[in-house]
Formats: C-alpha cells, sequence, structure tokens
C-alpha cells in the first residue's frame, strides 16, 4: 500500500517519520580508487557511521567512459579500495554505497564494480548481500518518451530529436536516491549503482532513516568530494552527522580541520549556482544556510532547504562517436619558425588539405583536424592574455574522420609536411623534431556527450532496474 | 612594473567544467577590500565575461558573495567538452584571462592592506 503523502512537501509521511535520532556518514574519498589511508577510515568507524558511501564515476574526464563502458580507474586501484570498505562495512555491519560504478556508470560499470565485490567477498570470506542497479537506457523507450512530449532539455540544449538517441552509443539515466533506498529496504548489505547523482549515494540512508531533506542533501553534497571541502584535501574524507536540526561536518583525519569557509566554499566546487542543486525530486536551497565552527575542526550547518519539486525528472547522458582521430605530434625549436609559428600552422593546414585532395581524393568536408600549438597557444588560442614569445613550440594534429584508417591515412600525408615544411622565405627544407616514431597514434573512437535533458518520469525508480545478488558463502 | 592583476589580489582564481556543458571560475579573494575589487560590478561584470571569453553576454551568470568574499561565474561552454576542437578538457585553464586582468586604477589609488601585497 502507498503510503499517505505529506501535504506540505509531496514525501511520503512514512518517510518523515525519524527511527533514530542522527544519521552519520562516512565517505572515505572523492572517487572509488582514488585510495585512502586505512587509518582514517578506522578512524570513521569510531564515529558510529550508519552508511559508507562513495562516488565511482563523473563526467568530468569526457564522454569516453561513458561511450565505451570503461572505467577511468584500473581495477587493481579500485579493488585496493573496495577491499578497505567491505571489511569496514562488514565490521560496523552498516551499507557501502557505491554511485556510478565504472566512470560511466554504465551496465558494464556495474558489473566491473560487482565482480570486483565478490572477488574481495570471496577471499575475505565477507557474507554480505549484494544488490546491483542498472540505469543504461534504450534509444526506443527514451523516443516513446520523446514523443509523448516528456523529454525537455537543459540550458544550453535544444530540443531533442529522435536521430540524437539513435546516434547514442550509450545512454544513461541520473538515478536519485529512491532506487538505493528500494534497493536497502531490499536487504542490501552493499549496493552498487550505475549513474547516480553524486549526492545520492549519500542522501540515500538519511533519507531512509527519516531525516530532513534540505540537511540531508546539503550534506550530500559538502561530502561528494572527500575531503575537498577541508583545509587538507589530500587527507583523506570526510564525516558528517545529520540531525533534525542540520549537520555537522569533520575531515577523518585528525590533522585535518573543516573551517566555515572551507565548507561553505564546496558549494561552489563544479556547480554552476552555488545556492541551488536539482536533483531528481527537488531541488537544494541553501540562500539561508548558516555555517559556523564548533572548533577548530567541525562545522555546524543549519537553515538549509530542500524544495520538491511538482514533476519528478530524470537527467540523461549520452555520447556519440563523432570519428576515429589519430594524432601526431612534433616539436620546433628553430627561432625562425617559432618567431612566425602561426604563419607556419596556417601554412601546415593548407598544404596538408591540398595533398590530402590529391593523394586521397577527399575534400575537406568528409574529415576534420585540428592543429594546436603548445607553448605558443595551445590551451587558450585568441583568448590568451600573454603575447610573450615561445622558445619552442609542440604542435599536435589531431585528425578526425569516420573511419580510423582514414584518420591515419590524412595523419601520414602529414607527416612529410610536420618533419620539413618550410616558412616561405626559407631556402632549405628544415627537419623538425617529431616526438615518437612511427610519429602517428592511432587513438579510435572519438566520442562526444550530446544529451543535456531530462525525462519526465511519474516513478523515480522505474527507469532503474535493482537486482540483487545472494551471499555466495550463505 | 607591469599593471597589478586581479590574480595579484586574489587568493586563488580556478576555473573548472560543472558538467559537459557549462564551465565556472570561482575568485576567491583574501579580505572585504580584495573582495570590493572582484565585486565592484563596474569592472568584473558579465560584459566583460563576454569580451574576454567570446561568450554571449546574456547566458553569463554572475553571483557576488561577501560571506565568503568569493565571485563566482558561470556561462556555457563554448566548445564541447571532448570534442575535436576542445584543448581543455576539464576547463581548468581557462581562470588565466580572468586572472591577467588589470585592477581598475580607482581600486589601486588609496594605500591599503592590500596594495603592500601586490
Amino acid at each position: 500500500m502507498t503510503p499517505p503523502v505529506d501535504p506540505v512537501d509531496g514525501v511520503h509521511q512514512v518517510d518523515r517519520v525519524p527511527l533514530v535520532e542522527r544519521v552519520g556518514i562516512l565517505v572515505p574519498s572523492g572517487m572509488l580508487g582514488a585510495g585512502f589511508d586505512p587509518a582514517t577510515v578506522e578512524r570513521g568507524l569510531t564515529l558510529n557511521p550508519d552508511v559508507i558511501a562513495v562516488d565511482g564515476g563523473s563526467t568530468d574526464s569526457g564522454p569516453y567512459y561513458l561511450g565505451t563502458g570503461q572505467a577511468k580507474t584500473t581495477a587493481a586501484a579500485v579493488l585496493r579500495d573496495l577491499r578497505i570498505l567491505l571489511k569496514a562495512a562488514a565490521t560496523a555491519r552498516i551499507p557501502l554505497i557505491i554511485g556510478s560504478c565504472g566512470t560511466g556508470g554504465t551496465d558494464s560499470g556495474v558489473d566491473l564494480v560487482a565482480d570486483i565485490v565478490a572477488t574481495v567477498l570471496a577471499e575475505e570470506r565477507l557474507d554480505l548481500k549484494v544488490a546491483t542497479i542498472y540505469s543504461e537506457q534504450t534509444a526506443a523507450n527514451l523516443k516513446e518518451q520523446l514523443n509523448a512530449g516528456r523529454i525537455q532539455p537543459l540550458t544550453p540544449a535544444t530540443q531533442l530529436t529522435a536521430q540524437t538517441l539513435e546516434d547514442c552509443s550509450r545512454i544513461v539515466g541520473m538515478m536519485g536516491h529512491e532506487p538505493l533506498v528500494e534497493a536497502l529496504r531490499g536487504g542490501a548489505d552493499v549496493v552498487l549503482a550505475g549513474r547516480a547523482t553524486d549526492t545520492a549515494v549519500a542522501a540515500a540512508v538519511p533519507l531512509m532513516l527519516g531525516m530532513p531533506a534540505g540537511p540531508t542533501w546539503h550534506a550530500a553534497k559538502i561530502v561528494e568530494c572527500g575531503g575537498q571541502c577541508t583545509t587538507n584535501p589530500r587527507a583523506g574524507g570526510v564525516f558528517a552527522t545529520i540531525d533534525q536540526g542540520g549537520f555537522t561536518i569533520e575531515p577523518l583525519h585528525p590533522d585535518s580541520a573543516c573551517t566555515p569557509i572551507s565548507v561553505a566554499a564546496h558549494m561552489l566546487y563544479e556547480t554552476v549556482n552555488p545556492f541551488q542543486m536539482r536533483e531528481p525530486a527537488g531541488t537544494l536551497v541553501v540562500t539561508d544556510a548558516t555555517y559556523h565552527a564548533l572548533d577548530d575542526r567541525r562545522v555546524r550547518v543549519e537553515g538549509s532547504r530542500f524544495e520538491h519539486a511538482d514533476q519528478h525528472t530524470i537527467k540523461l547522458e549520452g555520447a556519440k562517436i563523432t570519428g576515429y582521430e589519430t594524432v601526431s605530434f612534433t616539436g620546433i625549436r628553430d627561432p625562425h619558425i617559432v618567431a612566425n609559428i602561426e604563419e607556419w600552422a596556417e601554412l601546415l593546414g593548407t598544404v596538408l588539405t591540398e595533398r590530402v585532395t590529391q593523394t586521397l581524393g577527399m575534400n575537406e568536408y568528409q574529415y576534420a583536424f585540428d592543429i594546436r600549438l603548445y607553448g605558443h597557444n595551445a590551451i587558450l588560442q585568441h583568448i590568451d592574455p600573454d603575447p610573450s614569445p615561445a622558445r619552442e613550440v609542440g604542435v599536435m594534429l589531431i585528425v578526425n574522420a569516420p573511419d580510423q584508417a582514414v584518420a591515419t591515412a590524412v595523419a601520414k600525408v602529414a607527416n612529410p609536411l610536420m618533419l620539413h615544411l618550410p616558412l616561405p622565405d626559407m631556402s632549405y627544407l628544415p627537419s623538425l623534431a617529431f616526438a615518437t616514431s612511427p610519429a602517428e597514434m592511432e587513438r579510435g573512437a572519438a566520442y562526444e556527450f550530446v544529451l543535456n535533458h531530462v525525462v519526465e518520469v511519474d516513478s523515480p525508480t522505474s527507469m532503474f532496474r535493482v537486482q540483487t545478488r545472494e551471499p555466495s558463502l550463505a | 612594473m607591469p599593471d597589478p592583476t586581479l590574480g595579484d589580489f586574489a587568493t586563488e582564481i580556478r576555473s573548472k567544467n560543472a558538467g559537459p556543458f557549462w564551465v565556472t571560475m570561482d575568485t576567491f579573494m583574501p579580505d572585504e577590500t580584495g573582495y570590493a575589487i572582484a565585486a565592484d560590478e563596474d569592472f568584473v561584470n558579465e560584459r566583460l565575461i563576454s569580451r574576454l571569453y567570446g561568450v554571449p553576454a546574456d547566458t553569463v551568470q554572475i553571483f557576488r558573495i561577501p560571506a565568503l568574499n568569493v565571485v563566482k561565474i558561470s556561462f556555457p561552454r563554448p566548445v564541447t567538452q571532448a570534442s575535436l576542437r576542445d584543448r581543455d578538457i576539464h576547463a581548468g585553464q581557462h581562470h588565466v584571462p580572468l586572472a591577467a586582468l588589470p585592477v581598475p586604477a580607482r581600486h589601486l589609488t588609496t594605500p591599503t592592506e592590500s596594495d603592500t601585497r601586490v
């Protein structure tokens, strides 16, 4: 039976009954596989946590990880962290929640982490029930939502088309806390989630145990990058304690500190708007939040609000292949060429385009390339404020083409130019400094994020699939 | 001596992706005097950011936060993350043009604690 809904904020009343006085969240690091000192987790356990939560992914390193379903972190680093965390969770008899498994939160990312968890559980003879939550979406299902008018763009995106959905190699929906709570209520000790909001992993247990939404989501945002909200982000993770009046936060490492500034400033980190943050169920508003020091390393935060939305929304992420890329890199130290490097680079582009037409019979619309002048202005280009001349310049050529062979063929046509191209006023052929032999490096498929949209859903759990794995040692 | 820049007065100026489609910059100033420079709406405003970064002024969001002595600036990424033309995947080096801005003379005329730091 569906519990009655609170008329004030739309939350099921059963979720509003505080089952405990306070809820402690142990966050060992900002990302699974990033590593941490085991002593910091041991100290965290002495603070009586109710859950260990850690994020396993991000879009920040680019669309490749979503597009391919591969993880950014190496399996050995994930295994090392998981061994410590699974033992800690088993010792304290509290859940371990990992979100956005395998960097992109794809189904393969969840399976990758689930396999590592299974290895550790067997090796350590731990008897824990594991739930996996899959968040990959099919273009076919989303097209039905699109046709029903239930997919909306977020700034700066435009209206979605069916073609864009079909172009995606992989699409994930970003879950809130609700599927995590469903898995926990199903008895899971370890929850391995596909793509989830960074905050959902920390918010699930406090919300399930009846903590207020404002302090819970605010605390979850502050802890999502581990020690980033402390004075020494490299010293390890953090511990947040949520209660009816707010939350208290402290670093796990005894020599590190949270200050009102370090905590408040974390709302700035990787956010567009530091006062409001949208979750599937509503919006965290911290405009009126107050931060004060309890002592020299603990901060108390009060006054955070959560405004429940009329419409529950699930954000989509999708990556598509834009082509296949080959990179070539040469170095120039010749003072005359370096002094006229922009002219040289323009000439390289012109001659390369001509030579590709002559040799490969392709026009400039059948492939694309980018010439980057590292040491001159590769990073900021025309917006660079510093006109200082370079001493040496690294020239990176990136070719993007519909298939790998064509990309490499174009880069090979560029090879003699990147070795010997003179300026028009030079009477001799220079020989430039290739960094590697062969010069061409095949990058494989190149990806781009193409979705910046939300789906309006009737149920916060309907797009996600929870599976429970019984303990293998039971 | 070159003109003092906003970066000279700041504790830290940083930039970073805020998701794949936005970039955000945080200007941490050490005190109220420094904050008054960064928060000066005749100095750092949407038009200036538009000019510095080649983005439409009406897409720029600026948050002035006196409690933290912070000015935060966000705008849609001019180049999609990790596309062929993206040379800064995390947008972590895009604070430099902002930090290199010469501070207006009106903030330099009176001898203050901040001036001695330059």
